[in-house]
């Protein structure tokens, strides 16, 4: 059943936040939203109050959310920890300063990060244990159980169990590969390729590759349905939406949702619906529902805005959106 | 959008002087803020906030073109220093002395966001007066540094003879007569003339006369790296030209470094206008002929073992 008085817009729903410059990445904690910066602040916002407070002396290039706190990775090679409240705190710092330009965080607590070509991973009792890429990786992602780490990376994908001697296996694919995703059932992993297209394996004793090619631009925003079956992704003037029920997706067309004439940028789906947000180069977001399609006005194009960070809230209440301009704001669904 | 942030190359075999022109680029009261970015294994000596250290990760471009190679560190650096627009007004690119320029160039023509957010400058390289003529008998990387040059700095006029450089000067030219040069001791060189080339430019590529008088210049023909110049009076025919330096380049690119030209086509009011590093070429329409300008085609190729014979007698073929 749908409502009659449904809006098409969601226009009014949504509070502006000035993040004054490039959102890297927005994260939601317990008390509030979190907002990495480029120019190395880290912005804490809760019902419209905004404060910043400084985490690193250069730029941030990467950050995720433990729930309580925003990591970040920095152009002055240092990982830091930044609460809502306090003062930042540094987790480990790069003596030769090396750029961290790829973070992830397992379920249960698993940290992993790069200085350069040297991948730290780092387990929930404090113990890190390193391991040299053959190329400086920008995606890595844990296996969503266990304590296994993908890193992507020139030619292939690294899977490295960081608390083995094991020599990593290799799933080898020639190209660049840029950021990592293993999908939640954790059967897939999928890469974004320098050359304008995704890079799915099916693991298994034989993996097997998926080519999922034909994008304008590098899709480098990937999200996945909460029931795992979706995988949306950016790179093209509409979300393209691959099925990975079964096989993967290997000879089945993707659905492409929200075509406009810009370019998406950012993809965020619901956690607990088939719904997905989608930003585009032209500031413009716009929210699609899978499963008829229908689309809904979050925010409309705003010259050199283009989406850079999106961040749904564990409930699915509130979307948090950064731009490269430094605009970002705060979409309440209306319930 | 808006202007893109020029990128400067800064190439030379080691211990050519790379490091002193950077410092001198970098200290020198200029007014501008430039980013660095330069090999982490490089000579030291530089520092500050905006300098990057990068490993050269080159790797060949899954198109099927055999020597597209471009650099993944400097796309992935480059994507980086971006969301700090502002911080900076141009981009300097150290290479290591033994690299090769063609990957760092190619980047900026295969890398879409990179060719949005930037534009290629000049690839600038450093040389050394006493060393070079040795380098260029034992290392192909010094002399492809040379034929790549936009801009070449003699450095170290002061450890040789007035002889001695005429020589080595004679030695460059044979290999690239079309790069400005610029003599200089302790890379004491104009920094104006290092920054804001528009090498890279089409509407810039005006003039592709040689740097030197024909008189003058010493032929070294044992060099296996050369350049070779062709004019054709009068008009091009586009179809057969088209195709003709289309196939030039894909099954002469690996051996060409660069190439450029400015062509006369029939019935065409305009000049057309490309550039080429390999097998990527880059063309376009470009401005009017003037009044009274001489309407003529011209091509430059400078690179390895090409046979000129054959270039010439195919360019002659397209007449109209």
């Amino acid at each position: 059943m749908t409502t009659l008085n449904q809006p098409t817009s969601l226009r009014e729903h949504v509070t502006p936040i000035a993040a004054e410059t490039h959102v890297v990445s927005a994260q939601w904690v317990k008390q509030g939203l979190m907002l990495a910066l480029a120019d190395g602040r880290v912005l804490r916002w809760r019902d419209g109050a905004a404060a910043f407070v400084e985490a690193h002396a250069g730029g941030i290039l990467c950050a995720i959310g433990d729930g309580e706190r925003l990591i970040s990775g920095g152009d002055d090679g240092r990982l830091v920890a930044t609460g809502f409240e306090g003062e930042p705190v540094e987790i480990a710092k790069d003596p030769k300063r090396r750029w961290i330009d790829a973070i992830t965080l397992s379920g249960s607590g698993n940290l992993a990060w790069n200085n350069g070509k040297t991948v730290q991973a780092r387990d929930e009792k404090g113990r890190v244990r390193t391991l040299e890429a053959a190329s400086t990786p920008q995606g890595l992602v844990f296996a969503p159980k266990g304590y296994r780490l993908a890193i992507a990376q020139m030619n292939g994908v690294s899977l490295w169990y960081p608390n083995t001697e094991a020599k990593p296996e290799f799933l080898e694919w020639k190209g660049s590969h840029l950021d990592a995703n293993w999908s939640p059932d954790g059967r897939f992993i999928v890469t974004s390729m320098q050359e304008n297209a995704l890079h799915g394996w099916k693991l298994g004793d034989k993996p097997s590759h998926m080519r999922m090619t034909g994008y304008p631009a590098k899709p480098r925003s990937l999200s996945w349905s909460h029931d795992g079956l979706w995988l949306a992704s950016s790179g093209a003037d509409g979300a393209i939406v691959w099925p990975f029920q079964g096989d993967g997706p290997q000879g089945k067309a993707p659905r492409e949702c929200g075509v406009r004439h810009a370019r998406v940028t950012r993809v965020a789906f619901h956690p607990g619906a088939l719904v997905l947000a989608i930003g585009y180069d032209d500031g413009c977001i716009l929210m699609v529902r899978l499963t008829d399609g229908s689309e809904l006005l979050v925010r409309p194009p705003e010259r050199g805005s283009g989406i850079s960070a999106f961040a749904w809230d564990k409930a699915g209440k509130r979307l948090a959106f950064g731009a490269e301009d430094g605009a970002a704001g705060v979409l309440v669904l209306p319930s | 959008m808006s202007e893109k942030i020029p990128v400067t190359v800064l190439t030379g075999y080691l211990g050519a002087g790379k490091t002193t022109l950077l410092n001198r680029i970098l200290t020198e009261d200029h007014g501008k803020k430039f980013a660095v970015i330069v090999n982490e294994f490089g000579e030291a000596g530089i520092d500050g906030d905006l300098i990057v250290g990068a490993d050269e990760e080159v790797f060949e471009m899954n198109n099927g073109c055999i020597c597209c190679t471009v650099r993944g560190d400097l796309i992935r650096i480059l994507d980086g220093l971006m969301k700090r627009k502002g911080k900076f007004d141009a981009i300097i690119v150290e290479t290591t002395g033994l690299a090769d320029p063609a990957p760092v160039a190619q980047t900026f023509f295969v890398d879409q966001d990179v060719g949005d957010a930037t534009r290629l400058d000049a690839v600038v390289t450093v040389t050394d007066a006493k060393w070079l003529k040795d380098r260029l008998k034992d290392a192909p990387e010094a002399k492809n540094q040379i034929a790549f040059a936009d801009v070449i700095i003699l450095n170290k006029t002061d450890l040789v003879t007035a002889e001695e450089l005429a020589d080595v000067e004679a030695a460059i030219r044979a290999i690239n007569p079309y790069a400005k040069l610029h003599k200089a001791e302790r890379a004491n060189v104009d920094i104006a003339a290092l920054l804001d080339r528009n090498a890279f430019d089409l509407d810039r590529i005006l003039d592709i006369e040689p740097d030197f008088l024909e008189a003058g210049h010493h032929h070294h023909h044992a060099e296996d790296v050369r350049s070779f110049s062709f004019t054709l009076p009068g008009d091009v025919d586009p179809e057969k030209f088209m195709p003709w330096i289309n196939d030039i380049a894909q099954i002469q690119g690996p051996n060409i470094l660069r190439s450029k030209g400015i062509l006369s086509f029939k019935d065409e009011p305009r000049r057309f206008v490309f550039q080429g590093v390999h097998m990527i070429l880059d063309g376009d329409l470009q401005r009017d002929w003037k009044p009274g300008e001489k309407r003529e085609s011209r091509l430059v190729f400078i690179g390895r073992g090409l046979n000129e014979n054959e270039l010439r007698k195919g360019f002659e073929a397209c007449a109209a």
